[in-house]
C-alpha cells in the first residue's frame, strides 16, 4: 500500500490516561483515576448508559452470606471448578475476597439493590453457586430484580457524572499506538459525529470494549459487541488468549436471541423438553437447572440433538416460570416477562418460554494479569507487562472465567478488576511522569486503513460479508464442535477475511456515517472470529464450553494450558495456567459434577 | 411494506425531505426494518444498540408518536410507516438528534446519592418499603422519548428539566439513604425547572418502560408544599 500518500497532520490530544469503552469495567476505572485526580478521557462508540452492560440481568456474585451462610474460598471453589480448571487461582482469589468490599462500595454509591425484611442486600441462587464445596445451592447473587446490569451501569455513570469524568460520546477508537519498543502510548479515534480523526496520547491506554459474541449469527449481544479492544490488539501484534471458550447461554428466546436471565431458573424457574419432562437432573443431579452455563447448554444441545426438542422443527426447548405465580414474576423478573411478551409473544405468567442455547460470553481476551496489565510473551518469560496497556472487563482474559464463565462473575470482574487497573494505572503514573515522544507514523495505520475504505467503490457490502462471517461461526463453531467442520470452518473464516480486506461503503461522507463505523467494526470482528476458529480447532479435548465431538473429556495432562493466538502468522502458542492461588491451598484439577 | 423516512444530511446542503422506502417484511421489529433498509441503502443513519428496549438508542418518531424502534413490532404499524428523528431536539442527520440538551438537563439534578455520612463496613440498610419506592422510577433509560414528546420541554429545553430529569430528582429524593432531599427541592422551586410542568401527560403516554414522570412530578410538588405548611 506504499502508493497512498498520507496526510499525517492530525491533531492530537494529550491525557494522563484514556480509557476505551464506558460499560462497567471502562467507567468504574474511570471513577478511580477522576477522583485520583488524573486528566483522564473516557471513549465511548455510545452514550455510556447504551453500553451493553446495561443489558446484564441476573446479579452479582459476593459472598455476603445475607440469606445463606457464605464464604469467599466457597466461590472461589465455584468459581475454579466453573472455569473447569483453566482459571488462574491467583486471579481468581483476588476477585472472590475483594467481591464483598467493591459489592457494598456499589452500594454506598446508590445502587438500588433488592432487599431482604432486615434490610440487607437481597441475594438469590444461581448456576454454580454452592455451599461448602459443591454441597449445596448457596444465594449469592445480589439483584436488582433483573435489571442489575441497568442499576449498576446506571449507578456508575451517576457518580462519574458526581466525579465529573471527562467523556468522549460517540467516538471509536481506531488503532493502538505503540513505539519500537512495544510501549503502548495511546489511540488513535474517530469522532462519529464529525468523521474527525485524531490521536490520542496517554501514558496509560486503558481497553475496557466489551465482548465480541456478534461474531455469531445467534447472539445475546448487542450489535455494538464487536470486539474492538481485541481487533486493536490483534492488529498491534498482542496476542488473544483463550478465544476458543464461548459461552453459550441456555436461555436465548428462540428464534430473536434476547437472553432470558438465569435469575428465572434461581428464582425456581426449570427446563422441559417436548415431552414436558424435565431434564437436567439426568445431567446434574444436585444443582439440576443451576448448574453452571456450558453444561446446562450442552444438556439442551443433547435433547435436541436426540429428537426431544419442541416446535414443529424440534430446535428448542421450553423454560417454565408460571408455577412461581404472578407476584414473583412481577417483582424479581419483570424484565424476564417483558421480554418474553414482546419477543416470544407469550406470557410466562400462563405459559412456558421457549429457548435456545445462545452465544453469549467470550471468555478469553486480551491477556492481562489481575492488576489489569496487559501481559505477552517476550524476553522468554510467558507473562511479560506491556508497558502503558491496561485491559478489563469482558475484553481482557485475566483470567478469572477460564473455559466457563460462572453467572453474576461478569459484573463482579467489572467492578474489581475496573477497579484494581485504575490503581496500579495510578501508581505506575507516579513512576513515569513523562509522556515517551509518539512515532511519526502514529496515526498512519487508521488514515490509510480509512483512505483505502473511502477509495473503494466495487465489491462487497460490509452486511454481505458480515453474514458470512456469522453463519460460519455458527455452523463451524458452535456448542458441539465436529472436527470436519472444525477443519473447513479454519478455511472458511481466512476466506471471509479476505473478502473483508475489500468490503465497500457506498456512503462516503463524514458526519455520523454509521456505514463507515460498521465497516470498521468488522475488522475487529473477523480477528475475533479467526482467532476463536483457529483456536478451537487446535485445542484437542472437551474444557468448560469448548466441548469436542471427537475429543469427549478434559484432558489435563496435554491441554491444562492457556491459548495464545498471533493475528500477523495465524500461529497458536500456549502458557501455563496459574494454578498457585494468593494465599489459600490451590484446588487440583478434579472431575466437574454438578 | 411502505416507509416514508426522514432524511437530512448537512453535508449536501440539501433541505430535509421524507425518502419513500419499501421492503418485504411484515413481521419482527421496526429495528429489524431499518437494518435491513440500511443494507439497501447505507447512508441511511440511525442509533441502535441492545435491540431489547434497555439501552435507550433507538427512540424515534414513529408514526407521529415517539418509541423505541427495536421493540415496537411491524405488525402494530400503519402504512406507509412515518419515521422521523425525536421532535425539538437539533437533527445531526437523518434520525439521529443532538441529544446534549437533555442530558444537560439531568446532569442538572445532580442525578447521583448524596449522603455525607462516612459509609459503614457493609451496606447502609434499607427496608423492602423504602427500596419500594424506588420501582417505577429507576427503570428509566434515558432514552429520551418522554421529555421530546413534551410541549414544555419544547418551548423551554433550556430552563425546564424535563420529565426525564425530574423522574430522576424524584428517585433521589425518595431514596431513603439520599440526605439532599431539601437541597433538590429548593433546586427546583423556580417557576421553570418543575412548575413548567402542566400535566400533559405526553411523557407517561409514551414512555416504553411504562414508567410515570407526570407522577413523579405530582409527588415532588406535594413534597413541596408539604414543606411550606
Amino acid at each position: 500500500m506504499g502508493i497512498l500518500k498520507i496526510k499525517t497532520t492530525i491533531s492530537k490530544r494529550t491525557f494522563d490516561a484514556v480509557i476505551v469503552g464506558a460499560g462497567g469495567a471502562g467507567m468504574r476505572a474511570a471513577l478511580a483515576l477522576s477522583e485520583a485526580g488524573l486528566k483522564v478521557a473516557v471513549l465511548s462508540k455510545v452514550f455510556p448508559t447504551r453500553s451493553h452492560t446495561v443489558a446484564a440481568q441476573g446479579g452479582i456474585a459476593a459472598a455476603l452470606g445475607n440469606v445463606t451462610p457464605d464464604n469467599w474460598r466457597w466461590h472461589m471453589y465455584d468459581t475454579v471448578k466453573g472455569s473447569d480448571y483453566l482459571g488462574d487461582q491467583d486471579a481468581i482469589e483476588f476477585m472472590c475476597r475483594t467481591a464483598a468490599e467493591v459489592v457494598y462500595e456499589l452500594e454506598h454509591f446508590g445502587m438500588p439493590f433488592d432487599r431482604l425484611d432486615d434490610g440487607k442486600i437481597y441475594q438469590r441462587p444461581f448456576g454454580g453457586h454452592m455451599r461448602d464445596f459443591g454441597a449445596a445451592l448457596a444465594q449469592r447473587a445480589c439483584a436488582v430484580a433483573d435489571r442489575t446490569g441497568h442499576a449498576l451501569l446506571h449507578t456508575l455513570y451517576q457518580r462519574n457524572v458526581r466525579a465529573d469524568t471527562h467523556f468522549f460520546v460517540e467516538w471509536m477508537a481506531l488503532d493502538l499506538v505503540r513505539d519500537e519498543d512495544g510501549d503502548v502510548l495511546g489511540v488513535t479515534a474517530m469522532e462519529i459525529e464529525t468523521g474527525e480523526v485524531m490521536l490520542l496520547e496517554a501514558r496509560a491506554t486503558l481497553f475496557a470494549t466489551g465482548g465480541a459474541a456478534r461474531i455469531f449469527a445467534a447472539s445475546t449481544n448487542a450489535y455494538i459487541n464487536t470486539g474492538d479492544g481485541l481487533g486493536m490488539a490483534a492488529r498491534a501484534g498482542i496476542p488473544l488468549q483463550d478465544m476458543e471458550f464461548f459461552q453459550f447461554h441456555p436461555t436465548g428466546v428462540y428464534d430473536a436471541g434476547v437472553l432470558i436471565s438465569e435469575g428465572a431458573r434461581g428464582e425456581g424457574g426449570y427446563l422441559v423438553n417436548k415431552h414436558g419432562d424435565r431434564f437436567m437432573p439426568n445431567y446434574a443431579p444436585t444443582a439440576q437447572d443451576l448448574a453452571s452455563r456450558d453444561v446446562v447448554s450442552r444438556a439442551i444441545a443433547t435433547e435436541i440433538k436426540e429428537g426431544r426438542g419442541c416446535g414443529p422443527r424440534g430446535d428448542h426447548v421450553l423454560l417454565k416460570i408460571d408455577h412461581l405465580g404472578e407476584d414473583v414474576i412481577r417483582s424479581r423478573l419483570p424484565g424476564a416477562r417483558d421480554i418474553a411478551l414482546k419477543f416470544a409473544h407469550i406470557d410466562p405468567v400462563r405459559e412456558p418460554i421457549p429457548v435456545t442455547p445462545t452465544a453469549h460470553y467470550m471468555m478469553g481476551g486480551i491477556p492481562a494479569n489481575y492488576h489489569g496489565q496487559v501481559v505477552v510473551p517476550q524476553r522468554g518469560e510467558p507473562e511479560e507487562v506491556v508497558r502503558g496497556f491496561y485491559a478489563v472487563g469482558e475484553c481482557a482474559c485475566v483470567s478469572v472465567h477460564g473455559a466457563n464463565r460462572l453467572g453474576c462473575n461478569s459484573l463482579l470482574d467489572l467492578l474489581v478488576f475496573g477497579r484494581e487497573a485504575a490503581r496500579q494505572i495510578v501508581e505506575d503514573l507516579a513512576r513515569n511522569p513523562h509522556p515517551k515522544p509518539l512515532p511519526n507514523d502514529a496515526a498512519d495505520r487508521s488514515l490509510e486503513r480509512l483512505a483505502r475504505l473511502d477509495a473503494r467503490h466495487d465489491g462487497e457490502s460490509v452486511a454481505e460479508v458480515g453474514d458470512a462471517m456469522r453463519r460460519v461461526m455458527q455452523t463451524h463453531c458452535g456448542v458441539f464442535r465436529f472436527p470436519d467442520l472444525l477443519a473447513e470452518g479454519v478455511h472458511e473464516i481466512v476466506a471471509v477475511a479476505e473478502r473483508v480486506k475489500n468490503v465497500v461503503i457506498r456512503d462516503k461522507s463524514k458526519v455520523f456515517n454509521t456505514a463507515r463505523v460498521e465497516a470498521l467494526e468488522l475488522d475487529n470482528l473477523i480477528e475475533v472470529a479467526q482467532a476463536t476458529m483457529h483456536a478451537a480447532a487446535a485445542r484437542e479435548e472437551s474444557r468448560g464450553a469448548h466441548a469436542r465431538d471427537d475429543f469427549p473429556h478434559r484432558d489435563d495432562d496435554h491441554w491444562l494450558k492457556h491459548s495464545l493466538y498471533f493475528s500477523a502468522n495465524r500461529q497458536l502458542d500456549y502458557k501455563p495456567v496459574r494454578l498457585k492461588p494468593m494465599t489459600v491451598e490451590s484446588f487440583p484439577p478434579k472431575e466437574r459434577v454438578y | 411494506m411502505k416507509f416514508k423516512i426522514y432524511r437530512y444530511n448537512p453535508e449536501t446542503g440539501a433541505a430535509p425531505s421524507m425518502q419513500e422506502y419499501a421492503l418485504d417484511a411484515s413481521s419482527g421489529m421496526l429495528l429489524d426494518a431499518l437494518i435491513a433498509l440500511k443494507e439497501q441503502d447505507d447512508s441511511l443513519a440511525f442509533r441502535r444498540s441492545c435491540r431489547e428496549g434497555v439501552c435507550g438508542s433507538d427512540a424515534m418518531n414513529i408514526n407521529g408518536r415517539n418509541g423505541l424502534a427495536c421493540i415496537t413490532p411491524l405488525s402494530s404499524l400503519k402504512q406507509p410507516v412515518e419515521l422521523r428523528p425525536l421532535p425539538g431536539l437539533p437533527v445531526v442527520r437523518d434520525l439521529i438528534v443532538d441529544m446534549s440538551q437533555f442530558f444537560k438537563q439531568y446532569h442538572s439534578i445532580k442525578p447521583y446519592l448524596i449522603n455525607n455520612d462516612p459509609p459503614p463496613q457493609t451496606e447502609r440498610l434499607q427496608s423492602p418499603r423504602e427500596r419500594k419506592e424506588l420501582n417505577g422510577l429507576y427503570e428509566c433509560i434515558l432514552c429520551g422519548c418522554c421529555s421530546t414528546a413534551c410541549p414544555s420541554f419544547w418551548w423551554n429545553p433550556d430552563r425546564f428539566v424535563g420529565p426525564a430529569g425530574l423522574l430522576q430528582a424524584y428517585r433521589f429524593i425518595v431514596d431513603s439513604r439520599d440526605q439532599a432531599a431539601d437541597e433538590r427541592l429548593d433546586d427546583l422551586k423556580d417557576p421553570y425547572r418543575l412548575f413548567r410542568c402542566h400535566t400533559i401527560m405526553n411523557c407517561a403516554d409514551v414512555c416504553p418502560k411504562e414508567l410515570n414522570p407526570t407522577a413523579a412530578i405530582g409527588r415532588i410538588k406535594e413534597r413541596m408544599v408539604k414543606r411550606m405548611v
